[in-house]
């Protein structure tokens, strides 16, 4: 089977949920979860393991990550413990590439004497005073110095890992932003994302016996360079084949986003964007003082959610993408009523495949929602090309100075420059996976290519500008010109609702994108500020 | 309360919808007919191959957007 994974990490993660997925819809998960490490590894013969037991031991945790995990963790990564294989951890030490050389630049580099040598002149690092700043194995001629870090803690930009006790990695709840980084990194598949693909399948089947329930998939724009496989158009009727209603652009969310976002950067004057929900967790972790610049829109996935929700209100909503944060976002307060569910393109695949869905033989269906700009915010330098488009489009004048953050270590630079007000940005977008969503550790694959294909497939988006895809719910004479003001989705052209409640659902995103930060700053509250939804169509006053 | 549902699920984005879309509303503002027609969007009324769907009070009619004016005048007008 051809299956287009980057590592057989992910590929050992997908036979699992793909069993799951089986079982699950044989209802046959409860009796027969046992079975599948068996299944999986059949022989005698160890393959990635000292032996067959210890394997099927540690499978046997991954069909239990498969179907939800521990549910006291609240966090939605978790490491499984005997699969870590306790990497050495080292840091900085010298290699028997060390020549003895007599120049001994790496003593010179070193600031804190932590470099000695002996009788033959090779050179050792007395790891009480060595600090890991790396500056010995920066000037050694035979690059002899080298850094032992483990690849999860060299994964996490933001050092939420460290080990335990047993050497085991532990994730630092108060810091760790669910941005997957070290899930795709580990080598052994210790650190895994908690799957929900049993919710999404509830849901699907659910909707099955009642006719009047919908289930919309949402996919990111980023599933554009996934499936390479299939045509994007049969990876879409693979998705209504598993039983979704309907497939909608997470990128038309995105346009709404932008065209909200550019109104809003002009009115306060400085923004953080708020799309990547990595990232806004992130500011309200290390930087609580910036918080109150993040935008106050929902990000693109909860936005479009808000809207389908607003159209079809018994509808279920699964989001498809490839953002382990997303998994987070989605038990947050504010986005819990419109999104019921995240999954990976990693548990997509093995849904497909679960089902025997072969999509290759699949028609095409069409995918046509969004506008160019909606689709680039896929990757980084996405979101602030739409937010300028979006302030052209709307004729403001405004003297945008963006700063596009590519991984969590620029964030962490521009927030810090910020905080402090030395930042010359007045727009920070913050992306937390490196190359943007396209970089996230639930893609089945990361290539060189992935980002030319996302501007590609933002080529042939029907719409071309922000303002022509956001047209279809939003009038072009509505007055966001002449007062600046954020106009609520919906309004005038407000979705469908059978009742005249639509301008009362709990509709109004709330101000805070996390729910109980109790050192977060108090940000004065969009919601209550905001005009209500227009209950009806009306012309321009 | 007149209701008129336009599809703007991908088929008829496609064939067309925001034109119609912005055509009612542009008819709908010339008629001064704002309190009386609720213009509302969705994803998808299960008839692809007849779109642009637009649903006036729960009935999907099939139209292209060149026909949006005599579709106005026939369906919608005479409802309000």
């Amino acid at each position: 089977m051809d299956r287009k994974f980057d590592t057989k990490v992910q590929y050992l993660k997908y036979q699992v949920l793909r069993e799951v997925v089986r079982l699950a819809y044989k209802d046959r998960l409860l009796e027969e979860a046992s079975t599948i490490p068996k299944r999986i590894v059949p022989g005698k013969v160890p393959t990635m393991r000292c032996c067959v037991f210890k394997e099927r031991a540690i499978l046997q945790e991954r069909v239990r990550m498969a179907s939800g995990g521990t549910s006291a963790n609240p966090n939605i990564i978790e490491v499984i413990d005997i699969a870590c294989d306790e990497c050495p951890v080292g840091g900085f030490e010298v290699t028997n590439a060390c020549r003895g050389c007599i120049a001994h630049r790496c003593e010179q580099a070193c600031r804190k004497g932590a470099i000695t040598f002996d009788q033959h002149q090779k050179a050792h690092i007395d790891k009480n005073k060595c600090v890991e700043c790396g500056m010995c194995a920066k000037v050694c001629p035979y690059n002899a110095i080298m850094n032992f870090r483990r690849p999860c803690e060299q994964a996490c930009m933001i050092k939420a890992i460290s080990m335990n006790e047993d050497k085991v990695a532990l994730i630092d709840e108060s810091k760790c932003v669910r941005c997957g980084a070290c899930v795709y990194m580990c080598p052994f598949g210790a650190i895994v994302d908690k799957s929900y693909i049993l919710n999404v399948i509830d849901i699907l089947r659910k909707a099955e016996k009642d006719p009047e329930v919908h289930v919309y998939a949402v996919v990111a724009p980023s599933i554009s360079g996934q499936f390479s496989y299939a045509k994007l158009g049969q990876v879409i009727a693979g998705i209504m084949k598993c039983g979704f209603f309907q497939v909608v652009e997470a990128a038309l969310g995105a346009d709404m986003v932008a065209y909200k976002e550019s109104a809003e950067l002009v009115e306060k004057g400085f923004l953080l964007s708020s799309c990547c929900p990595a990232f806004v967790d992130f500011v309200h972790k290390e930087f609580p003082t910036m918080v109150q610049h993040i935008s106050h829109n929902l990000s693109p996935q909860a936005t479009i959610a808000q809207y389908i929700k607003k159209t079809d209100p018994k509808c279920k909503i699964v989001f498809i993408g490839p953002c382990t944060a997303k998994k987070m976002e989605v038990q947050l307060e504010e986005v819990k009523p419109y999104v019921d569910a995240a999954m990976t393109f990693e548990e997509l695949q093995a849904l497909f495949d679960g089902l025997d869905i072969d999509i290759t033989t699949l028609p095409e269906e069409p995918l046509d929602n969004a506008s160019y700009y909606g689709r680039i915010f896929a990757r980084s330098g996405g979101l602030t090309d739409a937010v300028r488009e979006g302030i052209k489009e709307h004729g403001l004048e405004f003297d945008f100075k963006p700063i596009a953050c590519n991984g969590l270590a620029e964030c962490r630079k521009a927030l810090l420059l910020a905080s402090r007000g030395k930042l010359p940005n007045n727009f920070i977008e913050g992306m937390a996976c490196l190359g943007g969503c396209i970089g996230g550790a639930g893609c089945l694959t990361h290539g060189d290519k992935i980002a030319s294909n996302i501007d590609k497939y933002g080529k042939e988006a029907l719409e071309q500008t922000i303002s022509g895809a956001v047209s279809q719910y939003l009038s072009k004479d509505y007055p966001v010109k002449e007062n600046t003001e954020i106009p609520p989705s919906g309004a005038p052209f407000v979705p469908h609702a059978p009742t005249p409640e639509a301008s009362s659902s709990p509709a109004a995103p709330s101000a805070q994108p996390v729910p109980t930060p109790p050192a977060a700053a108090p940000a004065p509250p969009a919601a209550a500020s905001a005009p209500a939804p227009e209950p009806k169509a009306q012309p321009a006053p | 309360m007149l209701e008129v549902a336009v599809c703007i699920g991908s088929s008829c984005h496609l064939k067309g919808s925001r034109l119609v879309v912005e055509g009612l509303q542009n008819l709908i503002a010339e008629h001064k007919l704002g309190d009386k027609i609720k213009l509302c969007g969705r994803f998808c009324m299960g008839n692809c191959q007849h779109g642009v769907c637009v649903a006036v009070q729960g009935t999907v009619h099939s139209v292209k957007p060149s026909e949006l004016e005599s579709f106005f005048a026939n369906e919608i007008a005479t409802r309000v």
